[in-house]
């Protein structure tokens, strides 16, 4: 038996302060890692996004990359036709993203496990066809090129080393973050946790389940567009991989790596995922795969839980009131 | 409009043959298979290698196929699959998600990422007249084959024992296991019959979409569209979808080329629309 850690929920609000402080201190620490860095936490972000309709509302997807996407191109394309003003640009992607995830949620939510799943592989698969035959408008293959973001509240530009877009980034995702923590702390993320855990019950006791899953669906589908519009303006580009199966697969990885279900799981993957990925980037690409696959199946079979449910079985919070 | 519903049935045979065992897989077990592409592309490879390098002719590579993919089939099941049938369907996404991936790299890492080669058998090549149409040889071989193995799976579920105990392992697992089916060993057998059909397919395949390593990741909607629009857990509702599917393919790519693959995916979630349950639902579900 390993020895379990007890901590009081005062410490582990400080942990979760560290965690933001150490993420922010890599401005100064790694310099020249800014754009890696950035990546790191949108993609966090984006698999925060998944873990609220995967882990928390439980609804089976491999299909999260078409809102990432579909905010990317959003973004990307306001930036490339003469308005790049960043925080609008993120509003208009959250908000077509919130639609787009609320009209498909109808489909989404009735169904069985496999018909959400083909749904939601459908859709993505769909969408990256299109951008891939729309090439005259999002550049196909070829990624949407020449986008024109402006400064940062009019002050800071977007620099060669990735400094604004660091800054920005992480301002946009604690933001995104704490307003993800709140909803899920609020009583419609306890009613969401009720209909993961036993969904008859909650019927039961009278929760409108397919209206919360729908609006929970939307919320994450919104989340996963900012994180795309995120990207987007800070690389000024949108490559065609940022929608699509892999790309679905790939967010799927980092929160499994991270853990579902838990609030931290899909940052914590990323911040894993991306830097390994870094670490490993001269390797070729089908070796990655190898790997990958191998992870995959380990975690399957050795059990789920990812590097927060190793945590929790080492730290445990002492419960209030006692 | 004739050959184009002749091209269409002949793909549509194609799919049917490698969707059916996976509507097998996820009617029978309620196992999310993403992988089921991974053992046709095992089939594939095993008949163009053995073709190439062994001199093998066509037909016993075809047999071939059968077996090898059965075979990794069966050994896959054996390890993995078999732990999983009351996992969270979550799981079995990733772990099939894993097996795909690492079949795609050690494919690559073996055979190169380019297209297998592939030349015809000289029986199979050419056009022959049928009704005042010129149709290929292959595809008339692929559409015979695919009506040959629809017959026997039919005969095969409705007519024998094996196929009566899979048929109440569908409808309701824990009864059949209460009358003394021997459920997990049913699971066994079908799951290793679905991917020797699986490897057939992926033999086949060979002449109309060509093989390459990522062959299960290109072509895995294809087959959960079949299974999806036909209804899980049935023989009639894969094979009525692969016809629909291949036909509306091969028309988009005749008269609607600009449209690409969009055509199919739209017809997938409009069918899912109105058949939320499959074109031929299971028992209990409709």
């Amino acid at each position: 038996m390993t020895k379990t850690l007890l901590l009081s929920p005062q410490r582990l609000r400080i942990a979760e302060v560290l965690l933001w402080i150490a993420l922010a201190g890599s401005f100064f620490l790694l310099p020249d890692h800014l754009t890696l860095m950035s990546q790191v936490l949108i993609f966090g972000l984006f698999a925060v996004s998944l873990d609220m309709a995967l882990g928390y509302a439980g609804i089976l997807t491999v299909g999260h990359a078409a809102f990432f996407g579909a905010g990317a191109y959003t973004a990307g394309l306001l930036a490339r036709h003469g308005w790049g003003e960043p925080f609008s640009g993120l509003l208009a992607a959250l908000l077509l993203c919130a639609v787009l995830g609320y009209a498909l949620s109808y489909l989404v939510v009735r169904g069985s496990d496999l018909a959400r799943l083909m749904i939601t592989i459908g859709v993505c698969v769909l969408l990256a066809e299109l951008v891939n035959r729309l090439s005259g408008i999002t550049g196909g293959t070829d990624g949407l090129q020449g986008m024109q973001v402006w400064p940062v509240l009019g002050l800071f530009e977007f620099d060669l080393f990735g400094k604004t877009a660091f800054g920005y980034a992480f301002v946009v995702v604690l933001a995104m973050f704490l307003l993800v923590r709140l909803v899920l702390r609020s009583p419609f993320g306890l009613a969401l946790r009720g209909i993961h855990d036993s969904r008859k019950r909650m019927l039961a006791v009278g929760s409108p389940v397919d209206a919360r899953l729908r609006m929970a669906y939307a919320f994450s589908a919104a989340v996963a567009g900012v994180a795309g519009a995120l990207l987007a303006q800070t690389t000024q580009f949108v490559g065609i991989e940022s929608i699509g199966f892999n790309r679905s697969a790939e967010v799927l990885i980092i929160l499994v790596l991270g853990g579902t279900g838990r609030l931290y799981g899909g940052m914590v993957g990323a911040i894993v995922y991306m830097l390994v990925h870094d670490w490993f980037a001269d390797m070729n690409p089908q070796y990655w795969m190898f790997w990958l696959g191998i992870f995959l199946i380990a975690a399957v079979m050795l059990g789920r839980g990812g590097i927060m449910g190793v945590l929790s079985r080492r730290v445990r919070v002492q419960e209030s009131g006692r | 409009m004739g050959i184009v519903i002749f091209d269409g049935v002949a793909y549509g045979m194609l799919l049917f043959l490698i969707g059916v065992g996976l509507s097998i897989t996820m009617g029978l077990m309620n196992f999310v298979n993403l992988a089921h592409g991974t053992f046709a592309m095992v089939g594939g490879y095993a008949a163009s290698v053995l073709m190439s390098r062994a001199g093998l002719g066509f037909f016993p590579a075809l047999a071939a196929a059968f077996v090898a993919a059965a075979l990794v089939g069966a050994v896959l099941e054996f390890l993995f699959y078999r732990r999983l049938y009351r996992a969270h369907p979550l799981d079995q996404v990733l772990l099939s998600i894993g097996i795909v991936f690492v079949s795609i790299a050690a494919f690559t890492w073996a055979f190169g990422p380019s297209m297998q080669p592939f030349t015809l058998p000289a029986v199979l090549q050419g056009q022959v007249s049928l009704a005042g149409l010129q149709v290929g040889r292959y595809r008339l071989f692929m559409i015979v084959a695919g009506a040959l193995v629809l017959a026997a799976l039919l005969l095969a579920l409705g007519k024998t024992r094996y196929g009566a105990m899979v048929r109440a392992a569908v409808d309701n697992q824990r009864v059949a296991g209460g009358t003394g089916i021997h459920v997990q060993r049913l699971f066994f057998l079908t799951f290793t019959l679905g991917c020797g059909l699986a490897g057939l397919g992926g033999a086949l395949s060979l002449g109309m979409l060509g093989l390459e390593p990522s062959f299960p990741l290109k072509y895995l909607v294809y087959f959960l569209i079949v299974v999806c629009v036909g209804g899980a857990g049935t023989i009639t509702g894969p094979f009525v979808a692969a016809l629909l599917v291949g036909i509306v393919d091969v028309a988009g790519k005749y008269y609607l080329p600009e449209a690409g693959a969009f055509l199919i995916y739209v017809f997938m979630i409009a069918m899912l629309l109105l058949r939320p349950h499959g074109i031929v639902p299971r028992k209990g579900l409709s």
